[in-house]
């Protein structure tokens, strides 16, 4: 139960007399204690996944909507149209037909829910809960009960930002970057409440997903410096642990100058300060009755010193489920671990300093654009670094294709098409004309959602049977990859055709009314393309069914499976399926590195962490080290 | 279960849990206050020449308020290692000073500094308008010397109802002394102690007005990253001042009987924090006071 | 992987092994220390408000005068009351990488300068 009683320093000195009852004290707990207001670290994991899933498909279920605005402009969305509008009033839904405010609202929202309220609390918090105690061998996190807060707060975050769906105005409509005049002046008619408006809360409710997040990433950081098991030295830290850990680090530093932005973005709506509004405003023809003084593109900057590092956030997480996927499937080691280690701290460095590039066209000095044009493209190099090491580690290996597997696998090209499609954005020259069109949209899809997402799938068949000691089944995981696969490619491939057409990302009506969009490619026009894009979008929905009845039928259902299924290195394979209050039965103790695999002179093919070491592995070592 | 390392340090970092944790923390303050700051310099740097107001806040009492928050920091490290001396009593008295500095300075902040301020009016005249108030602004006076134009009449406002009245046409304002005698060379720069607003009325025609307000978070881009700054940083010590108080009461020196290192511990993260809030004022301080 | 088979703990050094906690003793010799730096912060709070009527010539030098004091006084505050003159090496790890990029946070300021719409 307690992992440091093999070190001389134990903490006998606060040693409470209750201590030995309370590893039974779990069995006790009534329900509510368990499941929603606990402590532990794996239930906090699964609370967040399974939020952060919701989140996920209602999001995702957002963007289904605007999908037939674009394919159908005008037409009367089918089936809910009616109940929509009896739900967010004629304002939102014109007798069935979407107006352009809510279409605003959903793209906002979309995007809103689709990075923090999705994939940060899945990739992150989710996996990052659950598996990195384990995997160092840690009983829990350092700080169990703020633990716990990061959770609510980010939980009660959701809620606000679902509930601005409901008051007047309907939810945030300044884009998902809220940039400034505009989010600042929005939802300011007659009417206007300080508080229950769209923007406002959108304010408060970031300000709670950022409590949040920096909860989360101290607890992080501290567990990983401070728990790691005995002999559980940096090198030997699994490289999903290292990528949780530049993630923490990420969001601890960038989030901070985001929530003093939105401090004075909201000042601006309810104080009536000026921090992003320029002097001499005219709104509707008549001056804005302001003080001025403000600059619309300090709001730009603090946005984008959270936005770019937030990228790496999202990528990070999903490389390093990636990584152990891989080394575990291909039964060798991963290759060039120490690489990977230092380009994923190289990558967290360099994202801090980049984050202009996504300013290119506000006109900022040429000499600042060259900066961070140089920085940009320096950044692509650790992301090919890690990217490489992934191919090659399937180099010669006896690959086992199961569902995880695949899923990892699709992750290399996806990732690949997106980082590659983002080059001609990091040239100033090029984006001026790419700016704000499709192929944005479809260049940063590509990385978090065949990308990341693709890797959260893995990862959560991965892990499934740590977390309830079942299998989820194989074949209904194919038949959730395969046409997932497809409908992502058919997605978002051809939006790089609308994107170079000049399609702007932010019309309503789908390019109809555009001369530029009626150019053909492959014999239909710009926006004659929306249809198919729309009809996958609607398939993908549904191919996300077998999924979630899997899900779900697998927790009582599954096969049973012992401890270590997947026949895998690191710790937490070591520990029971599901994992008891304290994780290990004995304190586990770290001989080697995390992907020995397929060592020489072994019976098995997988030798874990927790093995001691024999003369035969050492032999091996030698051997391989007169190789290279 | 039990966590490891939380009282006694891991060998191999020399760290508790806590220590890490506090650090953390702080340095994602310094990234919240870094943002604020930086946006408060970004701000000054944008505003014209003789935009960005000075000496519109009571120095001496920013001093005093300045000296109380140092002394509560030299409290709480006292209280903190007496703590570690194990003397209980030093501790409960050390931190019952640091908690009443807490209080004392959050109560001028909020009972007397703030609320003076929202009392206080300023206008800023248009540019074109600025000869026409040459006997307040005294303009040519600072161009002769090289010094930055004044664009803006402050003192105490008569007609309140001017500020919402579309039909009142004009501000009278009981002049601040720097309008009352604005060629006068003492009134270059700003003074120690503030002086009162004098008896002389001036009639400001709203026509002639850029923006007028109270000195409210939105009279400018000066006074609103001076509230949200000092709002923030207020926030932060009332955080301080519940953590002391939880850890003075019964409740929290409890733990002493158990494990004083504990409650030492304790004392020493909440500490930290409190000397991060001393020292993000340490810069406060000069940046909206005095410069 | 071929790392050293015995299982070691990272990043331990002797110094840091025997330079385990404050002893009681440890912290009476630092008392007087305390209030030293009390006082100077006063003095200095004083010397910053005295300096601020004095023109160093520009703006820029009253200012640059005034971040002097004033980072003198936080660095006092950082290296004696929050013991940073004497921490372990983890907490310097993690304040440089903080350091680092607070820097390029304040660059936004010079950010400022290149910013054509209000300038």
């Amino acid at each position: 139960m307690d992992a440091s009683s093999g070190l001389a320093s134990h903490p006998h000195a606060e040693h409470d007399p209750h201590h030995h009852d309370a590893g039974h004290d779990h069995h006790e707990l009534p329900f509510w204690r368990k499941y929603l207001i606990s402590t532990d670290h794996k239930v906090i994991g699964i609370q967040y996944g399974i939020t952060g899933l919701i989140f996920l498909f209602f999001g995702f279920s957002l963007m289904m909507l605007m999908r037939w605005q674009l394919a159908y402009p005008g037409q009367p969305v089918p089936v809910i149209g009616n109940l929509l509008g009896r739900m967010f009033g004629p304002g939102a839904m014109d007798n069935g037909k979407m107006t352009a405010e809510f279409y605003n609202s959903l793209g906002a929202m979309h995007g809103t829910i689709m990075i923090f309220l999705g994939i940060v609390p899945i990739a992150f918090a989710a996996f990052g809960n659950f598996v990195v105690p384990l995997q160092i061998g840690a009983p829990d996190m350092t700080f169990p009960k703020i633990n716990m807060a990061s959770y609510q707060a980010f939980f009660f975050g959701g809620l606000v930002m679902l509930f601005s769906f409901f008051v007047p105005g309907g939810a945030a409509k300044g884009g998902w970057t809220s940039y400034t005049p505009l989010a600042i002046i929005s939802d300011k008619g007659p009417t206007y409440d300080p508080i229950f408006n769209g923007q406002t809360l959108w304010l408060l409710g970031f300000i709670l997903l950022i409590t949040s997040s920096l909860l989360g990433a101290v607890n992080f950081i501290a567990t990983i410096i401070q728990l790691r098991a005995k002999g559980m030295t940096w090198m030997r830290l699994p490289f999903f642990v290292w990528a949780q850990f530049v993630t923490a680090f990420l969001l601890l530093l960038a989030f901070p100058p985001l929530e003093s932005a939105i401090v004075m973005q909201l000042m601006d709506r309810i104080a009536g300060t000026s921090f992003f509004m320029p002097s001499g405003l005219v709104i509707a023809g008549a001056p804005l009755h302001n003080s001025g003084g403000g600059s619309p593109l300090l709001w730009q900057h603090l946005f984008w010193f959270l936005g770019h590092p937030e990228v790496y956030v999202l990528i990070l997480p999903g490389m390093g489920i990636v990584a152990e996927i891989i080394a575990n499937n291909t039964r060798k080691p991963l290759w060039g671990y120490k690489s990977l280690v230092f380009a994923a701290l190289v990558l967290g460095f360099l994202s801090f300093i980049v984050w202009a590039h996504h300013m290119w066209l506000t006109g900022m000095g040429s000499v600042v654009s060259a900066f961070f044009q140089t920085t940009t493209m320096i950044i692509s190099i650790p992301s090919v670094i890690i990217l490489s090491a992934f191919f090659i580690s399937l180099w010669g290996g006896s690959i086992r294709f199961n569902v995880p597997m695949l899923f990892a696998t699709a992750f290399l090209p996806m990732f690949g098409i997106g980082g590659l499609t983002g080059i001609p954005l990091a040239f100033n020259s090029a984006d001026l004309y790419l700016h704000d069109t499709y192929y944005v949209i479809a260049h940063f899809h590509y990385i978090v959602a065949p990308g990341t997402i693709f890797a959260v799938f893995a990862g959560i068949y991965f892990w499934f049977p740590k977390a309830t000691g079942r299998m989820m089944n194989e074949f209904w995981g194919k038949v959730h990859f395969w046409p997932s696969l497809i409908c992502m490619n058919m997605i978002f491939l051809p939006m790089f055709l609308q994107g170079m057409l000049g399609m702007h990302r932010r019309w309503y009506d789908g390019g109809q009314g555009w001369t530029l969009a009626g150019e053909k490619v492959w014999g239909l026009s710009g926006f004659q393309w929306n249809t198919p894009i729309s009809i996958a979008a609607w398939v993908m929905g549904l191919a996300q069914l077998p999924f979630i009845i899997n899900f779900f039928w697998s927790i009582k259902h599954g096969k049973k499976v012992d401890d270590n299924p997947w026949e895998a290195t690191t710790l937490e394979w070591t520990a029971p399926s599901p994992p008891p209050h304290g994780n290990f039965a004995t304190t586990p103790t770290v001989y080697r590195g995390p992907y020995e695999y397929s060592l020489p002179g072994r019976e098995t093919d997988f030798t874990m962490q927790s093995e001691p070491m024999r003369e035969s592995d050492r032999k091996a070592y030698e051997a391989a080290a007169a190789v290279h | 279960m039990e966590i490891p390392y939380t009282v006694t340090a891991r060998p191999d970092t020399g760290l508790w849990n806590a220590k890490v944790g506090i650090w953390l923390f702080l340095a994602s303050e310094v990234m919240l206050f870094g943002g604020l700051f930086s946006a408060y310099v970004f701000l000054r740097l944008d505003a014209p020449p003789g935009a960005w107001p000075h000496g519109l806040l009571n120095v001496p009492v920013g001093t005093m308020n300045t000296a109380i928050l140092i002394a509560s920091s030299v409290t709480v490290v006292m209280a903190w290692a007496s703590l570690k001396m194990r003397k209980f009593r030093a501790y409960w008295w050390y931190m019952l000073v640091t908690i009443l500095c807490g209080l004392i300075f959050l109560g001028v902040k909020l009972a007397y500094e703030w609320p003076q301020k929202f009392d206080h009016f300023g206008a800023f005249i248009k540019t074109d308008a600025l000869e026409k108030y040459e006997e307040y602004l005294g303009n040519h006076h600072l161009a002769e010397k090289g010094l930055a134009p004044r664009t803006e009449i402050s003192g105490h406002l008569h007609n309140e109802e001017a500020l919402h009245d579309e039909n009142v046409k004009e501000y009278e304002i009981a002049l601040d002394p720097v309008n009352a005698d604005p060629a006068n060379p003492s009134m270059d720069r700003p003074h120690f102690l503030p002086l009162p607003h004098t008896d002389k009325i001036a009639k400001i025609e709203k026509a002639d007005v850029e923006y007028a307000n109270m000195f409210l978070p939105k009279h400018s881009a000066y006074f609103a990253s001076y509230f949200t700054i000092t709002g923030l940083h207020g926030l932060h010590v009332l955080g301080g001042v519940i953590v002391f108080t939880y850890l003075w009461l019964p409740f929290g020196t409890k733990l002493y009987k158990r494990n004083p290192e504990h409650l030492a511990n304790r004392v020493e993260v909440a500490g930290l924090f409190w000397h991060f809030v001393d020292l993000v004022w340490i810069f406060v301080f000069p940046l909206f006071y005095l410069l | 992987m071929n790392e050293s088979p015995e299982p070691i703990l990272a990043d331990a050094t002797a110094e840091e092994m025997s330079h385990d906690e404050h002893t009681a003793h440890d912290v009476s010799k630092h008392i007087r220390g305390y209030l030293m730096v009390g006082a100077t912060l006063l003095v200095f709070t004083a010397i910053t408000v005295a300096l601020s009527y004095f023109n160093f010539g520009t703006q820029k030098a009253n200012v640059a005068v005034a971040m002097l004091v004033a980072t003198f006084k936080a660095g006092l505050v950082a290296a004696i009351f929050m013991h940073l003159a004497s921490e372990k090496r983890m907490i310097y790890r993690i304040l440089i990488f903080t350091f680092f990029f607070v820097f390029g946070l304040f660059w936004l300021t010079y950010l400022a300068w290149y910013d054509p719409i209000t300038r």
